[in-house]
């Protein structure tokens, strides 16, 4: 009932409150510059404490849970502490913090440097490489629902084939070659993709481009690339189809999965089904996206790790912000702010609360170092 | 409908202030509402012109803005066709039923309840519709697939979650219901109660009476209620984004996965996540929509005009 509570409220925001959000917006922009104007002769803000003041943020929705957890936690630290975080989605988190609407943006895809987002941001922080740091990793599962199908096992190739809508039924010798205990039915495939734009569409595409070696004819985008199928709407429409058919697949946060078969993917010889540690250890052992600077810890997900136990299907979504701001008490406050969420206690309140997988000690020690050399000019 | 039109030259009406602050307020509130409008159009027009040249990612899966706004415009028609076909003669039954047929003591309770149907929020419609409805729609999906597959529009196959054109029309068409059952009453009940006597003592069944003399007398107002519910229809946003499974595609088969999505729900459920580029694409969509509901809105007097010209001779 939550989920579909959710969905009601995020969906309703649609249309007429087009206009209120964009004024809101633009009001919550002045009010950031006002508020940090206005308690700027706090001077030093040494050792992070007496913080006050408005600081916002906004990006990607997948983010959402996890960000409420860290405003709950980090205003409980800092009592005169507002932190507001928008989920409008990744591109315009993007967009806002380049205009410098947003303090700090979230955001599931790292700033591209194609498209010229990252220069954009290296001007927007004075010159300087912008901070990307993941802090909210989760794995995504592959979701079934199959009646007398508790177990199943597929490799990328199938998965491909199923959402290709190749594999057309559940006993097709592609599905019972890696599945020689289970009972399948010859009921009919109903792959299930979300119709909005997603980073988990964006996720799922990449590892089905990358680790289905050919089987899969598309690039990652965030927008389902084929133009049939059975398609929902946000993450909870998604988990409510799957539920609803007999038949039925579909890919969404493994926190959000409750109560569907949750697919085991083949990782080298293996299968593994989603789990924290599996991601996590993904996302270590994953190289960085080649040519950024130190503080920016952008990583080029490795799909097609082969180590035993290791999960690729994951979202990554990162933190982005300034090393430096104009404003030392902005500074202090998105510092404190981004310390917190990356700290062990914000991930362990999030992986909790939200679902996500917790960062791994060496990429938190990482980030919190980064975190920490953010300061006032 | 037509009253006297001898043009008799009326002494003229005593004016007070009152009369004059109320014709000012009058004014003033339809003068506001032309302004409204055209401020609406205006900012459509000046947002959504340049979302018809974006960069070809903003149209995905698709390139271009034509394309992308035809399949959608070509779902928002379908859905609400759909949706006329079972509300219109429901309606029309519901309205009959309360004005000729009923008793009294019935007449008003269901006059009551179908406009309480009204009230009813769409998102509220869009969860039943979603959840409720649809996996209920199932089997009805599979029999049409089995027993009308012939149709192109039963091709199937048959949705296993009933998130269809078929199932988001019914949802529709319970929407627009109230709004044409409404109308066809009231014109219903005008009917000339002299005309039915007449008919009766002539010897005509009940049926005959009505079809003889409230159908032809109620004929424009008959148009103009499934007119208006059809715009609703067209406009209509939460309940379909929540219900249809949408592609860009076009195709006329109401009960498979693949379903054109409508103008209107593309807007709701691409919103949030919608860049600056994305969004003047939408607006873009959203005054096609405008337009075409115009036109349709327009054709609709047209038809209504013509059809009491036809009933004056």
């Amino acid at each position: 009932m939550k989920s579909t509570l959710v969905n009601a409220r995020r969906t309703h925001r649609g249309i007429v409150p087009a206009t209120i959000a964009a004024l809101a917006l633009v009001a919550s922009g002045c009010g950031a510059a006002n508020d940090s104007g206005g308690s700027d002769d706090r001077g030093s803000l040494a050792g992070g404490e007496s913080l006050s003041g408005t600081l916002n943020g906004g990006g990607s929705s997948a983010q959402e849970a996890a960000q409420g957890v860290w405003r709950a936690g980090f205003q409980g630290e800092n009592a005169d502490v507002t932190v507001n975080y928008d989920p409008v989605g990744s591109g315009t988190g993007r967009e806002n913090f380049l205009s410098k609407a947003y303090s700090f943006a979230g955001s599931d895809s790292a700033l591209s440097a194609d498209e010229g987002e990252l220069a954009a941001a290296k001007e927007r922080c004075g010159g300087e490489d912008p901070i990307e740091i993941p802090a909210y990793v989760s794995p995504i599962a592959v979701v079934y629902h199959l009646d007398g199908v508790d177990e199943l096992n597929l490799s990328p190739e199938t998965i491909a084939g199923i959402f290709d809508e190749e594999v057309t039924t559940w006993d097709d010798p592609a599905i019972a070659a890696t599945n020689p205990d289970a009972d399948l039915p010859d009921t009919a495939i109903t792959p299930v993709h979300r119709s909005d734009d997603s980073g988990t569409t964006k996720n799922f595409t990449d590892y089905l481009a990358k680790a289905a070696a050919g089987a899969w004819g598309y690039d990652a985008d965030g927008v389902w690339p084929k133009q049939s199928g059975e398609a929902a709407e946000g993450t909870s429409g998604l988990v409510a189809a799957v539920k609803s058919g007999d038949g039925t697949i579909g890919y969404a946060d493994e926190s959000q999965a409750g109560g569907l078969g949750i697919a085991a993917i083949g990782v080298g010889a293996e299968f593994s089904k989603p789990t924290a540690e599996g991601a996590a250890m993904v996302l270590a052992s994953s190289p960085r996206t080649e040519g950024r600077a130190d503080v920016d810890m952008a990583i080029d997900i490795d799909r097609t790790i082969t180590d035993s136990g290791a999960y690729p299907l994951l979202l990554t979504s990162y933190l982005i912000a300034c090393q430096h701001y104009d404003d030392a008490n902005e500074a202090a406050l998105v510092r404190g702010f981004l310390s917190y969420a990356v700290s062990p206690d914000g991930q362990q309140a999030a992986a909790d609360q939200a679902g996500s997988a917790p960062l791994d000690a060496g990429l938190a020690d990482e980030a919190a170092g980064i975190v920490d050399e953010i300061a006032g000019k | 409908m037509t009253t006297t039109t001898e043009a008799e030259p009326q002494p003229r009406p005593a004016t007070g202030r009152g009369d004059r602050v109320f014709q000012g307020l009058a004014t003033a509130a339809g003068i506001t509402i032309l302004a409204a409008l055209a401020a609406v159009f205006v900012f459509l027009a000046i947002e959504g012109v340049p979302g018809i040249g974006k960069p070809a990612s903003s149209y995905r899966p698709l390139e271009s803005f034509w394309p992308y706004v035809g399949r959608l415009l070509f779902g928002t028609v379908l859905a609400a066709l759909v949706a006329l076909v079972i509300a219109a003669p429901f309606a029309l039954g519901i309205a009959l039923f309360i004005s000729h047929y009923a008793p009294r003591a019935l007449a008003v309770p269901v006059a009551y309840v179908v406009d309480l149907l009204a009230a009813v929020p769409s998102v509220v419609f869009g969860l039943w519709g979603a959840r409720v409805l649809g996996p209920h729609l199932v089997p009805v999906h599979a029999w049409l697939d089995e027993h009308a597959g012939w149709l192109p529009f039963f091709a199937g196959p048959g949705s296993v979650t009933g998130k269809t054109v078929l199932t988001a029309g019914t949802v529709l068409a319970i929407m627009i219901l109230p709004i044409i059952t409404a109308i066809c009453r009231e014109v219903f009940v005008q009917a000339p109660r002299l005309d039915e006597e007449a008919a009766l003592a002539l010897g005509a069944t009940r049926w005959e009476m009505v079809r003889l003399s409230v159908f032809p007398y109620a004929r424009s107002g008959i148009v103009s209620a499934v007119m208006l519910g059809l715009g609703r229809a067209l406009g209509e946003t939460m309940a379909v984004a929540m219900v249809l499974s949408a592609s860009p595609v076009y195709t006329l088969n109401l009960i498979s996965s693949t379903n054109p999505a409508t103008i209107a729900s593309n807007i709701a459920s691409s919103f949030q996540e919608a860049t600056p580029d994305k969004l003047a694409v939408l607006i873009a969509t959203g005054l096609v929509l405008f337009v075409f509901t115009f036109a349709v809105n327009f054709a609709a007097r047209a038809v209504v005009a013509r059809s009491e010209q036809r009933l004056r001779r």
